[in-house]
């Protein structure tokens, strides 16, 4: 006798399995029309490879997978492509997916197939790939690839291959029938999944109200090293989990599979699949459902070609209709009710229930929890259901996570014991599908965090390129102001002061005087012509004055605030302290003009016209000047521009000085513009004289 | 056709809490038989009044709460809170004092905390806690004396008209202390053997309780067997009282022995009808066994050096006190996980 454990929990529902095992495995016939969703495997869902209208083989390739996880869909019939389309598909919520609608032609005519005589003599990978383009998903229920399934991570050595038999839900005996009659076929795939693993041991359990199938099962391992365990009937001992338990007394560890404690566990409907695939080169396009439930006049279990419709395998069944209450897809614990009874059979339908009302009568009103604990009596993970249920109601999640709500197979023996007959279990499928959307949400929202600093880093980083350009154009100028200055105090006769800008205006206007001078009167006082140029050249130096000490108190300002606009404002201050130092240069020297000048005006008009365009022709060279006079005014005004913004976009009280500044600026430009535009003028005139 | 959807699962094998309820009711049965052959008609007219005043307290809140009266009323937990509490209180308690017992039962302790299921203490033990604090008089002086139905007890009748009248005289002479209380009273001046022969105590242990106990306790054998209660909190609670008795109470001669313990007083009725409302008490396994010892031993705490005779409510009541507490400590181990859970989650943990 092989050691058993138990597990804690379980309960004992009424079986009515005898309901669907009077009669031997039926083949179900060809229906009008074959469904093949797309996906009936967890992974990647296939995409189709026919088109509509292509006549395609018993067992062609219609749907193929890209990715690892996945497997191909195959044509179950011989018949044409009528459509690819959404079509309603086996799922809780009753949404549609994407389906190859198959319109048989009732020849069954196969397609090539290419059995493996010796898969001994082949790669495993060969033998994998084999089981992987045969479509194979375990037929137990979750649908996961077989092929990835027998392939375990390499660090993981299965030395326990677990066939289950068990079958623990009520009402469905698919296992059952499929190990009564097909035990040879069974064991044919154990051979090669158990030639790919190289497991030490190797067992089939069977729970013990299935004395037939245990027999057959008996029989069919004379002669082999497998084991044949017996296990005691108690739901959910066919929880991969649970079985585990049962046969291994160890426990799949939290979070991780099987085979990282040597494990694995293999459905008999997997194995049949794999042994037709390697001796016969067919796909699984196949499998055995059980019809049943009291509203069925025939209950039993029928070979169904993938993709069948179940309101024709009710038919076929003899289903009252004014009986059926309640249509469940899988078994009466765990399945899920149909309301579209046009979805189609698929790898992982196992069990199809008719109940009438009387049979699976709908819950009673659902009353307060009294906290009795049956519920966690009868859990087979030892979890707190009424603990999870009151955090679950009460949407405390993280304390429902925190005992171990992700735990919770689901089984639903909590709910079946329930004296209140409180949903349990969908109430911990509501608090897993909040917590997996919270999650979701949170990494959306980590993403858009990540994007946005992203963002800000690089709005950061092109701002102080921006400012180093600028600063570097700033230094060009300073140095070049520099040159300029260096070059004046080397030529001190210079009339003006080519850099001060104000000095230049009023030599500009001194020009435009001589000019006026010369063109509206002939014979002007030169005095009179001279005395507005100083007088102006004192204005601007009173401007410049003023202008000073208002930046100086801005930059005074600024560095109270400990504003980073200080630095700017302190270059800003040093220029215009330059400027004021040279406008007073500039009106000095020209009050020492004055004097040689006012002779050389006491001549004739003549003189006084050739000296007029003397002026204008020393003028010149001013224009390139003023220019470069206009564009640095234009530059300085932008740049005091930006700080205005900056000192506007951080609320700094200094934005309205600030304002008054650019003001000012502005007015100094435009008069360089305008003086500009007079300068070139009378260059004009004087070249068209 | 129209299909339900429904969640799985769709099979459902459970006794609804109504049935557990009436289980419990009929469990209780040998106790106040009991009860009714050793101290007269008493208890039994208290649990049909405390059980009226129960339902009716119960209808009464429910349709101020605007919930649905008969659904509620139907589960039947109105009226095993009155059943235990006219199993409880003195057999001749005035008809007031167990009107006010049930009345905070299911009014303060029950309705007021969400009704069934919300309520942190059991209801049954708050009304009897309240009217033992308030009217302590006729809570100590309103216990029969032991007495066979058909020889020495009062009538029906005079039963009735002492409870519901002030007209005690009639049984005046029937009542008097209990059998813990006497003992507690009498051996500061007395042996034991003096004691022992004191016409209360009768022939075995405590003449009826030692019936009534083990009436008790058979009830609450049926409900074990039919797995309505488990057996964590009636065996640690008894116990822990057995070994407190044993460790500091084997002096017969200055404690009340062990098997007065077990069989005088409330103890069996709290053992597996009180203890164990599964609303109140703690729900592991592991926190079971903690909750029951803990009422053992506060049981003989406050019996052997408190002021009462007795101490089932109090001990049950400082235990619900603790409930959450256990809860949040005992987890079971979760399949596959190396360790138990233990206390509160903390926002890092998950």
């Amino acid at each position: 006798m092989t050691k058993l454990w138990d597990f804690p929990g379980g309960i004992h529902p009424v079986e009515r399995k005898e309901l669907s095992t009077s009669r031997p495995i039926e083949f179900a016939g060809l229906p009008d029309r074959l469904v093949l969703p797309l996906q009936q495997h967890i992974g990647a869902p296939a995409q189709a490879i026919v088109s509509v209208g292509d006549h395609v083989l018993k067992g062609q390739l219609l749907a193929q997978v890209e990715g690892p996880v996945g497997v191909p869909v195959h044509a179950p019939t011989s018949g044409v492509v009528e459509a690819i389309c959404q079509h309603p598909v086996p799922h809780p919520s009753g949404m549609s997916d994407w389906c190859i609608l198959l319109q048989p032609d009732g020849q069954e005519t196969w397609c090539e197939r290419n059995p493996i005589d010796d898969y001994r003599s082949l790669d495993r990978d060969e033998v994998l790939a084999a089981i992987r383009n045969a479509g194979i998903a375990g037929m137990g229920g979750a649908g996961f690839p077989t092929n990835i399934k027998l392939r375990p991570p390499k660090d993981r050595k299965v030395s326990t291959l677990i066939l289950n038999g068990a079958e623990c839900e009520p009402y469905i005996t698919a296992d059952d029938m499929v190990m009564r009659e097909r035990s040879a076929e069974i064991i044919d795939g154990l051979k090669v999944m158990a030639w790919i693993l190289r497991p030490e041991r190797c067992v089939i359990a069977i729970e013990d109200n299935k004395p037939q199938a245990i027999a057959s099962v008996r029989a069919a391992c004379q002669g082999t090293q497998i084991e044949v365990v017996v296990i005691p009937t108690k739901y959910p001992s066919g929880g991969e989990k649970q079985l585990v338990q049962i046969l291994t007394g160890m426990e799949v560890p939290h979070g991780g599979i099987p085979a990282d404690i040597g494990v694995m566990c293999q459905n008999v409907g997997t194995a049949i699949a794999v042994g037709r695939a390697i001796f016969h080169g067919e796909p699984l396009i196949s499998r055995v459902t059980t019809i049943t439930g009291e509203a069925v006049a025939r209950p039993g279990n029928v070979e169904v070609l993938l993709g069948t419709p179940v309101n024709y395998l009710l038919e076929r069944a003899g289903l009252d209709n004014n009986q059926l209450h309640r249509l469940v897809l899988g078994g009466p614990m765990m399945g899920y009710t149909l309301s579209d009874t046009g979805i189609p059979v698929i790898k992982t339908s196992n069990c199809v229930i008719a109940a009438t009302a009387s049979e699976l009568p709908d819950p009673a009103p659902e009353q307060p929890c009294i906290r009795c604990a049956g519920c966690a009596d009868a859990c087979p993970m030892d979890l707190l259901p009424q603990q999870l249920f009151w955090y679950a109601k009460a949407e405390e999640f993280d304390k429902a996570e925190h005992i171990n709500l992700f735990d919770c197979i689901e089984c639903g023996a909590c709910s079946y014991v329930c004296p209140s007959s409180i949903p349990l279990v969908q109430y911990y499928r509501y608090a897993k599908g909040e917590i997996r959307t919270q999650q979701a949400e949170q990494m959306k929202a980590d993403k858009a965090r990540e994007r946005f600093e992203a963002r800000q880093a690089r709005l950061e980083r092109e701002a102080a390129e921006k400012e180093a350009k600028r600063k570097e154009r700033a230094r060009a100028a300073a140095e070049a102001q520099a040159q300029k200055k260096a070059n004046a105090e080397a030529a001190p006769a210079q009339q003006a002061d080519g850099d001060d800008r104000s000095a230049k205006a009023a030599m500009v206007q001194e020009a435009l005087a001589r000019k006026k001078a010369k063109t509206e009167t002939p014979v002007p006082a030169p005095a009179a012509a001279q005395q507005p140029d100083i007088d102006a050249l004192k204005d601007q130096l009173d401007k410049a004055r003023a202008k000073l000490d208002n930046m100086q108190g801005l930059l005074d300002e600024a560095r109270a605030a400990g504003s980073d606009t200080a630095e700017k404002l302190e270059r800003a201050v040093a220029k215009n302290r330059e400027r004021v130092q040279r406008a007073e240069e500039a009106l000095a020297e020209a009050n020492g003009a004055e004097q040689p000048v006012v002779p050389a005006s006491n001549g004739t008009t003549q003189t006084t016209e050739a000296l007029a365009v003397e002026a204008v022709n020393e003028n010149v060279p001013d224009i390139t000047e003023l220019q470069e006079q206009l564009d640095k005014a234009q530059a300085k005004l932008d740049n005091m521009q930006a700080m205005l913004d900056e000192a506007r976009e951080s609320g700094s009280d200094t934005a309205e000085k600030l304002q008054r500044a650019v003001e000012k600026n502005q007015l100094r430009v435009e008069r360089a513009e305008s003086a500009l535009a007079e300068a070139k003028r009378p260059n004009e005139t004087q070249a068209t004289d | 056709m129209a299909l339900l959807q429904q969640s799985s699962p769709h099979a459902r094998g459970a006794r609804p809490t109504s049935r557990v309820m009436l289980w419990v009711i009929l469990a209780t049965l040998p106790g106040l038989l009991a009860q009714t052959v050793f101290f007269g008609w008493g208890n039994l007219i208290n649990v049909v009044w405390c059980v009226s005043v129960a339902l009716v307290a119960e209808a009464m809140m429910l349709k101020l709460r605007g919930r649905p009266v008969s659904f509620f009323l139907k589960d039947n937990t109105a009226a095993v809170t009155g059943l235990l509490l006219g199993l409880a209180l003195p057999p001749l308690a005035p008809w007031w004092v167990s009107a006010v017992a049930v009345l905070s039962a299911i009014v303060l302790a029950k309705q007021l905390y969400g009704g069934l299921g919300s309520n942190p203490f059991n209801p049954a033990m708050v009304g009897y806690a309240l009217v033992l604090v308030s009217f302590p008089v006729a809570m100590t002086t309103n216990w029969a004396q032991p007495g066979l139905l058909w020889e020495h007890a009062p009538s029906l009748g005079e039963t009735f008209t002492s409870i519901f009248s002030a007209q005690h005289t009639a049984v005046d002479a029937f009542t008097g202390a209990t059998p813990l209380d006497t003992y507690k009273h009498q051996i500061v001046s007395h042996t034991a053997d003096e004691v022992s022969v004191l016409p209360v105590f009768g022939d075995g242990i405590a003449l009826g309780w030692e019936w009534v106990n083990v009436g008790f306790l058979a009830g609450g054998l049926l409900l074990l067997a039919l797995r309505i209660i488990s057996w964590h909190i009636p065996v640690s609670m008894l116990a822990a009282l057995g070994f407190m008795s044993l460790a500091f109470g084997s002096d017969a001669d200055q404690y009340a022995p062990l098997s007065l313990h077990l069989l005088a007083g409330g103890t069996m009725l709290g053992a597996f009808f009180i203890a164990t409302d599964p609303v109140s008490a703690a729900t592991s396994n592991q926190g079971k066994l903690i909750y029951g010892a803990g009422i053992g031993i506060l049981v003989y705490l406050i019996r052997t050096w408190g002021n009462y005779p007795d101490a089932v409510a109090f001990a049950v009541l400082l235990m619900n006190f603790a409930v959450p507490f256990i809860d949040h400590y005992t987890p079971p181990r979760t399949y596959g996980h190396h360790k138990a859970r233990r206390g509160i989650p903390t926002r890092n943990q998950g």
